[in-house]
C-alpha cells in the first residue's frame, strides 16, 4: 500500500510534467463542446439547450479520453528499465499499476471540474440538489476508475506506445454512438440495438437524469454495474498481465 | 546466514527464447566482498545471467543462490539483499536526481528524513550536489549512469549488479565510473558487474569470467586469464605477398589475426626479447621477408580468439578479405 502511495506521487509529478497531455485532455473536450453546442447545437433538438443536453456526455468524454492516457503511462514505464528496477526491489505489479491510476483519477478528476467550469460559463445550467451532485461525482469517479484499470491492461498488452495510444482513440469515438451527443431514436435502426447497450449510454443516461432533476430509472444502476464490472475484470486480469509482460 | 558462503553461487543455468538457447549450463561462484565480471560480446547472454540472478527471470533450468538464498525458492530475501542496474537507465527523465532518489529512498522502506538525508549523501558521493534539482532529462550521459548506479544504492545492498555500467561512456565519464565501482567494495559489498571490455573487467575485477554463446569459456583472475593468451601480441608486416603467405601456413592455429590486404598479421607473444627474435627467426630465417613490427598488449579480440576460436564480434579465426580487414582496423582502435 504504502509503494502504491510512492508510486501515485511519481506519476503525479511526471504528469505535472508532462502538461501537454494534460492540457489535451482538457482542451479537446472543451473544444468539442464549443463545436457541438454552437456549430451543430442549433440543428440538434432534444428538448432541452441543446447545452444542457450535451454537458454530460462532454463530461463523460473527458473522463474517458483522459482515462485511457493510463495505456500510454503504463507503456512507458513498461519498455524503459524502470520496471525492472521496482521488481528487483520486490515491488509487484499491483502497487506500480495501482499507481497509474491513482494519478489518473486525480488528473481526469481535475479535467473534468475544469470542463464543468467551462460548461457553465458558455450557460450551462443543471438543476441539481447536493445529492445529485454527490452521485454525479461518484458515477463519473467509478467511470475514471474503471477506464483507467481497463487503460492499464491495454497499456500491458499493447507492443508500442502509438499502439497504446489507440486506446484513447477508441474512448474518444464510443460517446458518439450513444446517447451523448444525439438522441438514438434519431440514428438509424441497426445502431440501436448497440449504442442503447453499450456502457457509455447508461452513464451518460444517469448523469443526465441526475443533473437535469430527471428520473434516473435503471440507468445509475447499470452504470454502476458496467464500471464495476468492468473495474473488477481489468483489475484482475491486470495482475496475470502484469507477470505474462515481465516474464 | 553462513558467512563464509559466496555471495553469488549459480550451477547449471540455462534458458531458452522460444528455439534460441541462451544459456547453456551456466556455473559461477561470487566471493563475498569482492567485484566479478561477466566479460562477453554482445548476445552472449550476460543480461540474461543478471535477470536471472537478480530473480527477474526464472531459469529453465539449475539453481542459483545469491546472499545465501535461492532466486527460485526465496525471491523475496534475495531481493532485500540486491540491487540491480541494468542495462538501460532506470531513472525517470522528468524527475530531479534528487526526487529520483527520495522515491528510491521510499521505496526501500526508509523514513523521509532517513530518505532525505541518503539522497543528500549519495548525491555528494556522486557528484551530483549541483544537479540535484535538475530534471535527469537535462544530464549528460555519464551523469545519468552516476545517478542510475546510486539510486541501485539506496537501499544499502549486499551484493549489486551492474550491466554494462561503462557503456557508451567516454573515457573520463568511464574513469569515473570505475573509481565509483571500487569504492563499492571498500563497503564490504559484492559486485557483480557486466562487460564488453577486458580494460574495465582487469581495471576492476578480483575475477572474470568469460562467456561465449551462452557458456563460460574461461575464469580466473585477470592475470590468470592474460597468461592465457600469452598477454601481448606480436604483429608483423610482411614485404610481399608471397612471404605473407609463407608466414601465415607456417604460423596455422598459431595466427591471431591476420589482414591480407595490408600484408599484416599477428601473434601471440609473452613480449620478452628472446621470445619475439624466435619467432621472427622462425617466420624469417632469411631476414628478408618482415618489413616491420610492433608489440601491443592483449586486447578483448585477443583473450576471445585465443579462447573461442573467434573475435568477440564474430568474425571467425581464418578471416580474410573484408571482414579482416575490418578485424584489423578494430583491432588497431583497440
Ligand atoms: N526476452 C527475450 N526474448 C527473446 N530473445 C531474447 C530475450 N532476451 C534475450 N534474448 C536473446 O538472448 C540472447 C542473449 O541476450 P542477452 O541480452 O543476455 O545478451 P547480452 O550478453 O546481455 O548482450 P548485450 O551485450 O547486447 O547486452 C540474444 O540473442 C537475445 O536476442
Ligand atoms: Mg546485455
Amino acid at each position: 500500500m504504502s509503494d502504491a502511495i510512492v508510486l501515485t506521487g511519481r506519476t503525479i509529478r511526471l504528469t505535472r510534467r508532462n502538461l501537454d497531455a494534460v492540457l489535451t485532455a482538457m482542451l479537446l473536450p472543451v473544444m468539442l463542446m464549443l463545436v457541438f453546442v454552437y456549430f451543430f447545437g442549433g440543428a440538434i433538438h432534444t428538448g432541452t439547450e441543446y447545452v444542457t443536453y450535451v454537458v454530460p456526455g462532454v463530461m463523460l468524454l473527458c473522463a474517458g479520453f483522459g482515462s485511457a492516457n493510463t495505456a500510454v503511462t503504463v507503456i512507458h514505464d513498461m519498455t524503459g528499465g524502470i520496471v525492472d528496477r521496482f521488481r528487483s526491489l520486490d515491488i509487484g505489479g499491483t502497487p506500480i499499476l495501482a499507481g497509474h491510476v491513482a494519478a489518473s483519477v486525480l488528473r481526469n478528476t481535475v479535467a473534468t471540474a475544469i470542463v464543468f467550469g467551462v460548461a457553465f460559463l458558455i450557460g450551462f445550467r443543471p438543476h441539481a440538489g447536493p445529492f445529485d451532485w454527490l452521485a454525479v461525482a461518484g458515477i463519473l469517479l467509478m467511470f475514471i476508475l474503471a477506464i483507467s484499470w481497463l487503460s492499464a491492461c491495454f497499456g500491458l498488452i499493447a507492443r508500442s506506445p502509438e499502439a497504446a495510444g489507440g486506446f484513447t482513440f477508441l474512448m474518444m469515438f464510443l460517446p458518439y454512438p450513444s446517447s451523448a451527443f444525439v438522441p438514438i431514436d434519431t440514428m438509424p435502426g441497426w445502431l440501436h440495438g448497440f449504442a442503447e447497450h453499450q456502457p457509455v449510454t447508461p452513464v451518460i443516461e444517469a448523469l443526465r437524469g441526475l443533473l437535469l432533476d430527471r428520473p434516473v430509472g435503471d440507468s445509475a444502476w447499470q452504470a454502476l454495474v458496467w464500471c464495476g464490472g468492468i473495474l473488477v475484470v481489468a483489475a484482475g486480469a491486470s495482475g496475470a498481465l502484469f507477470r505474462r509482460r515481465t516474464a | 546466514m553462513a558467512h563464509r558462503s559466496a555471495a553469488i553461487e549459480a550451477s547449471g543455468l540455462e534458458k531458452s527464447y522460444g528455439a534460441v538457447k541462451v544459456l547453456r549450463g551456466v556455473d559461477l561462484s561470487v566471493a563475498r566482498g569482492s567485484v566479478f565480471a561477466l566479460l562477453g560480446p554482445n548476445g552472449a547472454g550476460k543480461t540474461t545471467t543478471v535477470r536471472i540472478l537478480s530473480t527477474l527471470t526464472p531459469p529453465d533450468a539449475g539453481r542459483a543462490r545469491v546472499a545465501g538464498f535461492d532466486v527460485i525458492t526465496d525471491r523475496r530475501h534475495v531481493r532485500r539483499a540486491i540491487s540491480l542496474t541494468g542495462q538501460y537507465a532506470a531513472v525517470d527523465e522528468m524527475q530531479t536526481g534528487e526526487e529520483n532518489l527520495l522515491m528510491m529512498g521510499r521505496l526501500t522502506r526508509l523514513g523521509r528524513t532517513e530518505a532525505r538525508g541518503r539522497a543528500r549523501e549519495l548525491l555528494e558521493r556522486f557528484d551530483l550536489t549541483g544537479a540535484a534539482r535538475r530534471a535527469v532529462g537535462t544530464y549528460s550521459g555519464g551523469m545519468r549512469r552516476r545517478l542510475d548506479l546510486a539510486a541501485g544504492l539506496v537501499g544499502h545492498p549486499e551484493v549489486i549488479f551492474l550491466d554494462e555500467p561503462t557503456t557508451g561512456l567516454d573515457p573520463r565519464s568511464r574513469q569515473a565510473m570505475w573509481d565509483v565501482v571500487k569504492g563499492l567494495v571498500t563497503d564490504g559489498v559484492t559486485v557483480f558487474l557486466t562487460t564488453q571490455y577486458l580494460d574495465e573487467a582487469d581495471q576492476l575485477a578480483d575475477r572474470i569470467a568469460v562467456v561465449d554463446g551462452g557458456r563460460v569459456v574461461a575464469e580466473g583472475t585477470p592475470a590468470e586469464l592474460k597468461e592465457r593468451v600469452a598477454g601481448r601480441r606480436l604483429d608483423l608486416v610482411l614485404c610481399d605477398v608471397a612471404g605473407y603467405e609463407r608466414a601465415v601456413r607456417q604460423l596455422g592455429v598459431r595466427l591471431v589475426w591476420s589482414d591480407a590486404d595490408r600484408l599484416t598479421l599477428g601473434v601471440a607473444t609473452d613480449g620478452g626479447a628472446a621470445h619475439v627474435r624466435a619467432l621472427l627467426d622462425e617466420i624469417d630465417p632469411e631476414r628478408r621477408a618482415v618489413d616491420r613490427f610492433t608489440v601491443h598488449s592483449a586486447t578483448l579480440d585477443d583473450v576471445f580468439m585465443a579462447l573461442t576460436g573467434h573475435t568477440a564480434r564474430g568474425e571467425s579465426r581464418n578471416a580474410t578479405g573484408e571482414s579482416a580487414a575490418e578485424g584489423a582496423k578494430e583491432a588497431a582502435g583497440v
